[in-house]
């Protein structure tokens, strides 16, 4: 159990990193840096915690994590009073399918043209799961917050 | 109708378009540039503000002024600090503490402002981009550091023939090229154990996020022309960057 912990910390560090990275490669404000970097940093150790501990699945466990970055990014966009996609677009690298993407064009080149269409299921899953879950955290971040504080995102 | 309330009209549909083309230019989604535009006219007491918003161009007319304004919308910057501050003058004009003509002269402020951080930052945080995502990917701790140097290259030619080439895609073709070779080349020499896992790290900072979330949320809600405009513009990134790899690991 101990160890779980450490791992779910090492993580955490490693994809606030790379969301404070690409946030960089994005000029994102630099006081947004620490705030996005946590949001990718928490929502990717969740998805990693979901998706590999408790084996939910792919589609639920992307859904999860995506709807966390909206619901997450809607409120530092009200704190810091932002933009929100100052802080989903980072946050959301951890996530993208880029390496069952990969996998999929590679298997396809090689000829292996059923291990190819199990990468582009699961790239289709991802990406679909990921924009349902962006909506849904928009429906969540509707009501929970009043149109009058929407406003000011 | 007196002249100068007129040309104090025309400057607020003016400005108006100024912030929408930052917007759109810099990566924001369809409903906030919208939403900045319509709050902006609404600030100032411009009646009937109409606009239609397109990713390569905005038409605008308020108060039924005989001519509509138009603005073109020809190169895409992601530069989401822009967005920021176009975001934040919008609440400032909104709050009564800025007139027009300041707003339109800090907007044009904002239009000229260079990138707040350099080029060989970018390419830094590109390398550390993909050490970390190469790690949290394949936990392959000792080509996670093969992957660093060679994000940090390929982002640099990425970068300089960015500002040369005028051709989309063509950068992020070669910038894949630059990947491929150098890791088939680091795999060859022994130095480097898998392919796969520096050129799945490596590719991570050339994802078109931005357009990826966007075409998401433009499709949400209901923005159907730019939704799938930027839909393909992902799409086609990602082929070029695919075709790139595929080649070099087909052919080398």
């Amino acid at each position: 159990m101990e160890n779980f912990w450490v791992r779910l910390i090492f993580e955490f560090v490693l994809a606030d990193l790379s969301t404070i990275c690409f946030g960089i490669l994005l000029n994102i404000p630099r006081r947004a840096y620490h705030y996005a970097g946590a949001i990718g940093g928490a929502s990717w150790a969740f998805y990693w915690a979901v998706y590999y501990q408790l084996h939910l699945g792919l589609a639920l466990s992307n859904l999860l994590a995506a709807i966390m970055i909206g619901v997450l990014s809607m409120a530092a966009a009200r704190w810091q009073k932002m933009p929100m996609i100052i802080f989903n677009v980072p946050a959301l690298v951890p996530l993208v399918p880029g390496g069952q993407a990969y996998k999929m064009v590679r298997s396809f080149v090689l000829g292996s043209n059923g291990t190819a269409l199990v990468y582009l299921y699961q790239v289709l899953v991802i990406a679909g799961a990921i924009t349902l879950g962006f909506g849904l955290g928009d429906l969540i971040n509707r009501l929970l917050f009043s149109e009058h504080h929407l406003r000011n995102r | 109708m007196k002249v100068e309330s007129k040309d104090k009209k025309n400057l607020a549909i003016t400005a108006c378009l100024l912030a929408g083309r930052l917007l759109i230019e810099n990566g924001s989604n369809m409903e906030r540039v919208n939403d900045t535009m319509r709050r902006m006219a609404l600030s100032a007491q411009l009646q009937n503000f109409e606009a239609f918003t397109t990713m390569t161009a905005i038409v605008a007319s308020a108060e039924h002024l005989p001519n509509a304004q138009v603005i073109d919308i020809h190169q895409r910057k992601l530069n989401l600090n822009k967005v920021a501050a176009v975001n934040s003058l919008s609440r400032q004009f909104a709050a009564r503490e800025i007139d027009v003509e300041t707003l339109y002269a800090k907007l044009q402020k904002v239009d000229q402002q260079p990138q707040q951080t350099s080029d060989f930052v970018q390419c830094v945080a590109a390398g550390v981009l993909s050490w970390a995502l190469t790690i949290v990917y394949t936990g392959n701790v000792h080509d996670s550091l093969f992957a660093a140097v060679i994000a940090l290259v390929s982002y640099q030619v990425y970068l300089t023939l960015g500002k040369h080439s005028k051709a989309r895609f063509v950068n992020e073709f070669c910038a894949s090229l630059v990947i491929a070779l150098l890791t088939v080349g680091f795999v060859r020499l022994h130095w480097a154990n898998d392919v796969n896992d520096i050129i799945i790290g490596c590719v991570m900072p050339l994802v078109p996020g931005v357009p990826l979330t966007n075409a998401a949320r433009d499709l949400m809600s209901g923005d159907l022309i730019s939704g799938t405009s930027r839909a393909v513009e992902a799409t086609l990134t990602a082929i070029a960057i695919g075709c790139a790899i595929v080649f070099v690991l087909r052919y080398v």
